[in-house]
C-alpha cells in the first residue's frame, strides 16, 4: 500500500527517527507513569508541564477489531481498496492502542484476538513507517 | 458585540438542577429548503440564502419581527467543503456581492448573514449581543439557552447550517500527512466519525453478541421518519422506502460501516429562538422550556476510543442531563439522539436508558415496534439518516412533537419532554425541553 508519507515536526522527530532504525519509542510521562502514543506535545493523561521523555517498546500487541475499508477519501489508497484497517492493543500498555494494515492477512480474514508484532515498511529511502502483522 | 455565556458549557458532574431550568423557553423555529447540493448557479439557494430563509421563517413562527430580536449567535465553522478553486481543483469563479468570497457559499458569518437579514427587508436593528462561535448545533443551542438564562439577550436568534458544494465530500489528496493526520491517514484511517464508531461498534457486537445486520431496523425506521418529515431530503427528493434488502446488500464503505449507515451531506439552514419563560408566555406559541443543557468534550488519549469510553461518556452524558433537568429516566418521552452514523446512536439510547433499555439492549429494542406510532417511538425525527445530515432535524421534531404539530410523524404516547442532541459520545451537547417549566 501507498502509504501517505508522515511529515515529522520538533515534538515528534525522536519517534519517526527510532521507526527509521525500527524502534517504537512512545513518550513517556513521568509525572503519572504513563505512556503516551500517538505523540503529543503535552501529557494527555495529567496536567504536568514537564516534557515528556522516551521509552521504548516491545513491538507486540493484539488485534482488538479489523474493519475493512472499501472506499476511502485517501486519494493514494484508493488504488488498494478493500484493505484491512486493524485497531491493535500494546501489550506493554493494552490503553495504548495503533492502526494497522495487517500486511499479509487477506481481507475478511483477519483473526480478532490475534497476536500481532511491529513491522517497519519504508516509503522512501531511508523513511519508515511502522506497521503490525499477525503473528504466524 | 461578541460575549459569552458564564455557565458554558456545563461539562462537569454533580452541578445538580440547572440554574435556569424552566426559566427559558424556546418559542419558534424555522428551517429552509434542503438540496443535496448547491448547483453553483441558483443565487436562492446557496447556503447563505438558505440561512437568510430559516431566520426568516423562525420569527415568523414566533409571532415576532426581526426588531424583537436582541441575541443574536450562529456557527462560523465552515459547513462542508469549500467553494474555492485552489481546494477542489475545479474553475470555480466568486461572484457578484454578497457572494464575491466564501461567505454565503461555503460558511456563513455573523456579519454576513445580519447583513443578508437587512437586505432581504428583516433587519436585526435591535441587536445587543452577538455570539461568533465555531459550535456545532448540539453545543450551540446549550449556549444559546444559557445566555439567555444568564440575562445577555432576551429574545435570542439562534442559526446553524450544513452545506454542500459540488463534489466528492472532503477527499485528501497529496503524498505526505502532516499534523493529527500523521497518525491515521496512512493506514488509510479517514477524517471522519465513521471508522472510530465502526470499531466501537465491533467491540459491542463482540462483548454483547450481534452483527452488523441488527442495525436494519433501526435504519430502516429512520428512513420512514424521514420520509414522515415533509422538509426532509428524502420527503422531498428520494421519496421512497429502502428495503431490508436493500440495506443487507449495500455497499460497504468500510466494514462494518455501509453506505446506508451513513448520513448524506445536504444543502440547508435552521434557525431556533430562545427567550425567557417570562416573556414567552403571552408569545404565539405554546413556550417549551429548557429543562437542562450539558456537553461533553472527551480527547482521545491515543489512537481510538474503546467501547469503555463511549459507554462511561454516554453515561455521564445522561446522568447529567437528567440531574440538571431534574428528570429520571423514565420522564424523557421523545428521545431524537443522533444518528450521522447508525453505528453509535445505540450508545446514547442505552446511556439515556430511554424506555429502560439498558447496555446492551439496543438491538433487541430495534427489532420491537419503534415506529412513531408504536409504544417506543425512537428518534421520532428520523434523525440525519432520514432527512439529509441536517443536525437539525431532531430539533425540528423535538419541538413539533412537543407542540402536538409533528403530523403524520406525531407520537401516540406521551409527549411533554423531550431530549435530543449531536454530534459523537466523545464531542457533543445535549438539551432537556418541556411543555412544562419543570417535572
Amino acid at each position: 500500500m501507498p502509504k501517505t508519507i508522515p511529515v515529522p515536526d520538533a515534538v515528534d522527530k525522536p519517534f519517526w527517527d527510532a521507526v527509521n532504525e525500527k524502534r517504537l519509542l512512545l513518550q513517556h510521562c513521568a509525572e503519572c507513569d504513563k505512556l503516551q502514543y500517538p505523540i503529543k506535545a503535552t501529557c494527555g493523561h495529567c496536567d504536568t508541564k514537564d516534557p515528556l521523555g522516551w521509552k521504548e517498546v516491545e513491538g507486540k500487541g493484539h488485534i482488538l477489531e479489523t474493519l475493512v475499508v472499501h472506499d476511502t477519501r485517501v486519494v493514494r489508497l484508493k488504488g488498494d481498496v478493500p484493505f484491512n484497517v486493524a485497531i491493535v492493543s500494546l501489550d506493554e500498555d493494552p490503553s495504548i492502542n495503533f492502526l494497522a494494515n495487517l500486511p499479509g492477512t487477506p481481507v475478511n480474514e483477519a483473526p480478532q484476538g490475534a497476536a500481532v508484532e511491529a513491522v517497519y515498511e519504508e516509503l522512501e529511502p531511508g523513511v519508515f513507517i511502522h506497521d503490525w502483522k499477525v503473528v504466524e | 458585540m461578541t460575549s459569552s455565556a458564564g455557565g458554558f458549557p456545563r461539562y462537569a458532574e454533580g452541578m445538580g438542577l440547572w440554574e435556569h431550568r424552566g426559566k427559558v423557553a424556546v418559542v419558534g423555529y424555522g428551517y429552509s429548503a434542503i438540496d443535496r447540493r448547491w448547483d453553483g448557479v441558483s443565487m436562492d439557494r446557496t447556503l447563505g440564502a438558505f440561512q437568510i430563509a430559516a431566520m426568516q421563517n423562525a420569527i415568523e413562527d414566533a409571532g415576532l419581527t426581526a426588531a424583537d430580536i436582541d441575541g443574536f449567535m450562529c456557527s462560523e465553522a465552515m459547513a462542508g467543503d469549500t467553494w474555492a478553486q485552489e481546494d477542489r481543483g475545479d474553475p470555480r469563479p466568486y461572484f457578484d456581492p454578497p457572494y464575491d468570497s466564501e461567505d454565503g457559499l461555503s460558511l456563513t458569518s455573523a456579519d454576513w448573514l445580519i447583513a443578508g437579514m437587512a437586505r432581504e427587508g428583516t433587519p436585526l436593528s435591535n441587536l445587543q449581543w452577538i455570539d461568533r462561535n465555531e459550535l456545532a448545533i448540539g453545543q450551540e443551542t446549550g449556549k444559546a439557552a444559557q445566555a439567555v438564562g444568564d440575562g445577555m439577550a432576551n429574545v435570542l436568534l439562534m442559526t446553524y447550517n450544513m452545506g454542500n458544494v459540488p463534489g466528492r465530500y472532503k477527499l485528501e489528496e497529496g503524498a505526505y500527512s502532516e499534523g493529527a493526520r500523521k497518525w491515521s491517514a496512512p493506514w488509510g484511517w479517514m477524517t471522519s466519525a465513521m471508522m472510530q464508531h465502526a470499531f466501537v461498534f465491533m467491540q459491542y457486537c463482540t462483548k454483547y453478541g450481534g452483527s452488523h445486520d441488527d442495525l436494519a431496523p433501526f435504519v430502516l425506521n429512520q428512513r420512514r421518519n424521514g420520509l414522515l418529515t415533509p422538509w426532509g431530503y428524502y420527503a422531498q427528493h428520494e421519496p421512497y422506502q429502502i428495503t431490508l434488502e436493500d440495506y443487507l446488500t449495500q455497499r460497504y464503505i468500510c466494514w462494518p460501516n455501509g453506505l446506508l449507515d451513513s448520513d448524506r451531506p445536504v444543502n440547508h439552514a435552521f434557525a431556533m429562538i430562545f427567550t425567557t419563560a417570562e416573556r414567552a408566555k403571552d408569545m404565539k406559541q405554546k413556550p417549551i422550556y429548557v429543562l437542562s443543557h450539558v456537553q461533553a468534550s472527551h480527547p482521545t488519549k491515543t489512537t481510538m476510543a474503546t467501547l469503555e469510553d463511549h459507554e462511561a461518556w454516554t453515561d455521564s452524558l445522561a446522568r447529567r442531563l437528567y440531574e440538571g433537568a431534574g428528570a429520571r429516566p423514565e420522564d424523557l418521552d421523545i428521545f431524537n439522539p443522533y444518528d450521522g452514523f447508525a453505528t453509535f446512536t445505540q450508545s446514547y439510547l442505552e446511556g439515556f436508558q430511554w424506555h429502560g433499555v439498558k447496555r446492551g439492549e439496543a438491538f433487541d429494542f430495534y427489532a420491537g415496534d419503534i415506529r412513531v406510532e408504536g409504544p417506543h417511538p425512537f428518534n421520532s425525527s428520523g434523525g440525519n439518516l432520514g432527512c439529509g445530515r441536517t443536525r437539525t432535524a431532531m430539533y425540528t421534531d423535538s419541538i413539533e412533537q412537543l407542540r402536538g404539530t409533528a403530523g403524520d410523524r406525531q407520537v401516540t404516547v406521551r409527549a411533554e419532554t423531550a431530549a435530543m442532541g449531536q454530534v459523537t459520545p466523545g464531542g457533543n451537547g445535549h438539551i432537556f425541553l418541556s411543555v412544562h417549566p419543570q417535572i
